[in-house]
């Protein structure tokens, strides 16, 4: 990433990705029953506020980051397209659990045999569903991607 | 209610949806849904919410205006004053929106702040359960169904399991019953501390989130140490259950008995005579028992309302009649006295859990029918025969006499069923659901029509509905 670009936009860089893993919003995209995994790891027992992330906006006009906690439903991709593309640049999604993440055990004519499908995933999070443990890990390993450039696709 | 107008609309708009797609547009669908730009006409088409739509009054039919308002049953609550026109507003919640709980969508007619009529749409968690469940055997059953209401897995697994039961025939031990009823209990505890996270939530007390889920947290350590997983259990099965209870389970339910009824008492400390939770709870969002029978309203709703019906005294299952609990009544059936049946339930399910825990019968935890239990793990080691019958028991699963069987057991939201219909094979023929939370969907019109839009959350959030449950 900082091979051939010169010292200022290198440096600008760093500091804009150092902000903005600091605190990567979330938009509420709660589906099934990951999202109660995905509430219990912002409540205080696991408390994702360490990580400037207890903020979880109802607009994802003010999100950057989309959980898909839950498995997508035929009828809900085009619900879930408009609310990714509603988020402003940049932006990162997190495919919470199996079923998000592949569609999971329910192969068959009414779910997206993954998200990815729609929307462009950056960490998938594997589980049915993830404990609140798998999706910090998931998280961390986002914020280590955004810090090094890595996950920014501007 | 798939009236005149909507046909006409679809049909005008699509000219032959029945065509299947080209190769070339099901890759420019391809490309398009990741890129994002537009989207061709039978994609538009085929996702078009249709029928779905609320439609102004000139344009719907008298029989949806009557449902989306309320009035099925005689209702002496309904708006009566003439709106002027250009005041109505037809506006759209969810099904991207915080407080619906999950994806449900509404579409409410507003006059002002006041909602005139109400449209839930819902399938979009629609996830094909009862279809995959014919897909799999009778065994693998509770892996699909406990993925159902997400918060009361325990009580899907064993509504199927006794269904499937019933059709086999087969008896139960009396420790799997105990640990059944144990671990159904806990889980309505645990079930209930959501709601009351979520209702406290959404009506603005966040502290309530951060309450709620402090409790819940050792509901769910206890449950990890017993069947591996936090939710979706997948450990009541036909036949008993799929693993003995750890090693130390006295002390855990000792503790969560104990610390429990403390929170509790944290929570009626912040909410019950808060007067900002009072005026937005009572008088909010009412139903009465006449209305609950005619809408299909079981659990907490309808007790909200004085009827004493409660599957686990009235229709008792798993050996369930031995404990002592009470069934909490309350008599006005809006949002205020749901939160207080439900915080007795709370107790009285903590009440059972204290005496199963005295009164734990020794014994196997799964059936000794050999052919519906696979063979123990030392046998197998031993006998050429046991490791084929295992072997069969988890490929082509047991097989289950032809028959039907509705089954219905008490979930935390009312009413859970389960109808099985077997035709001799090792899969079901069919698998139907009756969940508590579609018929708390079907009656928000009656319990939102005529109240503020910010009323509008305290109901949705006082069914406690789980919108798995709805679509499955």
């Amino acid at each position: 990433m900082a091979d051939r670009s010169g010292f200022l936009t290198t440096s600008i860089n760093s500091i804009a990705n150092w902000a903005r893993y600091q605190s990567s919003w979330g938009a509420t995209f709660g589906l099934a029953c990951c999202a109660i995994e995905m509430m219990h790891t912002g409540a205080a027992h696991n408390d994702l506020a360490r990580f400037g992330m207890e903020v979880f906006r109802a607009s994802p006009r003010q999100a950057d980051l989309m959980i898909v906690a839950g498995r997508v439903s035929q009828k809900m991709a085009p619900v879930l397209r408009q609310v990714y593309d509603q988020m402003p640049e940049p932006k990162w999604v997190i495919s919470m659990g199996a079923c998000a993440s592949s569609g999971g055990m329910f192969n068959n004519y009414a779910l997206v045999q993954g998200v990815d499908q729609v929307v462009p995933v950056d960490v998938y999070v594997p589980g049915c569903p993830p404990g609140p443990q798998s999706l910090m890990h998931a998280i961390l390993t986002l914020h280590e991607g955004i810090k090094s450039g890595e996950f920014v696709r501007v | 209610m798939a009236d005149d107008v909507t046909i006409e609309d679809s049909s005008e708009e699509v000219e032959n949806p029945t065509v299947p797609p080209s190769e070339t547009e099901r890759r420019q669908l391809h490309d398009l849904w990741t890129s994002g730009t537009e989207e061709p006409a039978w994609v538009v088409a085929s996702t078009a919410e249709g029928a779905q739509l609320m439609l102004p009054r000139d344009e719907a039919t008298a029989g949806d205006v009557a449902e989306e308002s309320g009035t099925l049953v005689t209702d002496d609550r309904l708006y009566k004053d003439e709106a002027v026109e250009e005041e109505i507003t037809i506006l759209n919640m969810g099904p991207q929106h915080p407080s619906t709980h999950g994806v449900l969508r509404l579409q409410l007619e507003l006059d002002g702040e006041v909602i005139r009529r109400v449209k839930p749409v819902i399938g979009y968690l629609h996830t094909g359960m009862e279809k995959t469940g014919e897909t799999l055997t009778f065994l693998q059953g509770p892996t699909n169904v406990t993925r159902m209401d997400y918060l009361a897995p325990f009580h899907n697994e064993l509504c199927f399991s006794l269904a499937t039961e019933a059709l086999l025939g087969v008896d139960v031990p009396p420790r799997a019953q105990a640990i059944r009823v144990l671990m159904t209990e806990l889980n309505r505890v645990s079930s209930h501390l959501t709601w009351v996270a979520t209702q406290g939530m959404d009506l603005g007390a966040v502290s309530m989130m951060i309450y709620g889920i402090r409790e819940r947290e050792l509901l769910l350590a206890f449950f990890e140490k017993t069947t591996g997983l936090r939710m979706n259990h997948n450990y009541v099965r036909p036949g008993g259950v799929a693993a003995d209870l750890p090693d130390g389970w006295q002390d855990d339910v000792a503790e969560i008995v104990r610390a429990i009824p403390d929170g509790l008492d944290d929570y009626h400390d912040l909410l019950t005579e808060n007067p900002i939770f009072l005026g937005r709870t009572k008088g909010v969002g009412v139903i009465t028992s006449e209305e609950c029978f005619a809408y299909g309203i079981t659990g907490p709703p309808l007790r909200a309302t004085g009827i004493n019906w409660d599957l686990r005294k009235a229709q008792p299952y798993s050996g369930i009649e031995q404990y002592e609990f009470d069934v909490p009544l309350a008599e006005n059936g809006d949002v205020y006295d749901r939160y207080l049946v439900r915080m007795e339930e709370i107790r009285q399910s903590l009440r059972i859990a204290a005496q199963v825990l005295e009164s734990m019968p020794d014994g196997d935890y799964r059936t000794g029918d050999l052919k519906v239990t696979p063979p123990p793990r030392k046998r197998i080691n031993e006998s050429m025969e046991a490791l084929i019958h295992h072997f069969k028991i988890f490929t082509e699963g047991f097989k289950v006499p032809a028959g039907e069987h509705y089954q219905a057991i008490e979930g935390p939201r009312g009413e859970l069923g389960h109808y099985l219909v077997s035709v001799g094979e090792a899969k079901p023929w069919r698998l139907h659901c009756r969940t508590p939370s579609f018929a708390a969907i079907q009656s928000l019109p009656i319990m939102m029509g005529d109240q503020l839009i910010a009323d509008a959350i305290a109901v949705i959030a006082s069914v406690d509905p789980v919108l798995g449950d709805v679509d499955r």
